[in-house]
């Protein structure tokens, strides 16, 4: 399947910190979770995917073409949402709007002011006076309103209340379905569980890996038995193991097996959340 | 049509959507020719990835089950239906064949083997 956005090799060291080599691709159409613990590095990887940031080596295609050389062009392309807006307080929504719609050549004023009203949002209540929620559905608006066809988010749905965050959700639902694209970092994954169709898992600056949401859920299981069954052999086919004096809870990639070591097993199929935490505590091990 | 995606099942999720489906096509409960969502609407109806309802109508495209036309989206394949079920059927025949093979060469009765269906029959409705 064609890809909306391929990055190779992303390689970039901030102080202590270093991107290492991170790949992935987007495809096309398609909602991609990008997933990790606070500081794994989501946040830089995306400053660099828009420019913000230069890498030390590697590289960015959109559309299977080199991103900085028809960087004007692409920018129109791709809608930022950040989780805090970069908005002036002190400005109108509709000051602030002229700001930002001077950046983009293709700027869809009354797509803007559809959106404004969808939102429940007046143009001219000011910045500061916005609730969290409020100031979410403004930065959304902006970054739909320049004919955008993938919209890259930085953590969303952290402080937004579940009715909010739920609207949020429907809305992204919906732009994909006009065939567009969304790549949304953030840690709280039981909203991926719901709308995600592709996720990439990053962690101490690299890919663990990428892969199919459905294919993930499919493949991973939840483990439950006695703690008498956990012989070596059984113990190192678990991506990780909750122990207790009762019993076992364990994530593994390797149901059939498991299942037939274990006759008496509870099996349940895990959240992205457990498949998450499953690989992150492996690589810190 | 009824799909219901279950949480216990060993089955993987796009399997699940694609037998549902082919049961609904070959019981008629789906038509000849009536569309079928697009996959992004079926995937948000059922909680999937877009990925995986992809999947399904790539499979019952190659399965003959359903047409896929640019543009205008996908349907159930027209005068199919009968084939489909022609070719179940047989598979049933070469089953049954198989089971009588070994009810013979293990002295099964003819009387027996029957009351075996009819047990079956039984459990189903019991």
């Amino acid at each position: 399947m064609r890809s909306i956005l391929e990055v190779e090799g992303l390689t970039k060291r901030l102080g202590d910190f270093a991107l290492d080599g991170v790949s992935f691709a987007l495809p096309d159409n398609c909602i991609t979770g990008f997933i990790g613990v606070n500081g794994a590095g989501k946040t830089s990887t995306i400053k660099l995917l828009l420019g913000l940031m230069r890498a030390d080596a590697g590289d960015i295609r959109f559309l299977g073409e080199d991103i900085c050389k028809r960087e004007r062009e692409f920018k129109n392309q791709i809608g930022v949402v950040w989780d805090d807006g970069y908005f002036y307080p002190e400005l109108t929504l509709l000051e602030m709007k002229d700001v930002v719609a001077a950046a983009y050549s293709e700027w869809d004023e009354s797509q803007f002011r559809k959106l404004l009203e969808r939102f429940g949002l007046q143009g001219k209540q000011r910045i500061g006076t916005l609730s969290k929620g409020m100031r979410m559905k403004y930065a959304i608006a902006l970054a739909m309103s320049h004919r955008a066809r993938l919209l890259v988010m930085d953590e969303p749905t952290s402080g937004l209340d579940p009715q909010v965050r739920k609207e949020l959700l429907d809305l992204l639902l919906a732009y994909v379905a006009e065939g567009n694209s969304v790549f949304v970092s953030t840690h709280i994954t039981s909203d991926l569980d719901k709308i995600a169709d592709y996720l990439v898992l990053i962690d101490q600056g690299k890919v663990v890996w990428e892969e199919e949401k459905d294919r993930l859920l499919d493949t991973h299981r939840i483990i439950k038995g006695g703690a008498e069954e956990l012989t070596p052999e059984v113990r190192s086919m678990f991506l990780t193991l909750d122990e207790s004096s009762y019993g076992f809870t364990g994530l593994t990639a390797q149901r059939e097996k498991v299942c037939r070591h274990l006759r008496n097993a509870q099996v349940e199929r895990p959240s992205v959340e457990d498949i998450m935490l499953g690989y992150i505590g492996r690589s810190r091990i | 049509m009824r799909i219901v995606i279950s949480n216990t099942s060993d089955q993987p999720i796009y399997q699940q959507i694609k037998d549902q489906i082919k049961q609904a096509i070959l019981q008629g409960e789906l038509d000849e020719g009536t569309a079928l969502p697009s996959i992004r609407a079926l995937a948000n109806d059922l909680h999937v990835s877009v990925l995986t309802t992809r999947r399904v109508y790539d499979e019952l495209e190659s399965e003959g089950f359903i047409v896929t036309r640019a543009g205008k989206g996908s349907f159930v394949a027209q005068g199919n239906r009968e084939l489909l079920l022609e070719s179940k059927r047989r598979m049933v025949e070469v089953k049954l064949a198989e089971a009588w093979d070994t009810a013979r060469m293990l002295g099964i009765t003819r009387q027996e083997l029957f009351a075996m269906m009819e047990l079956l029959f039984e459990e189903e409705e019991g």
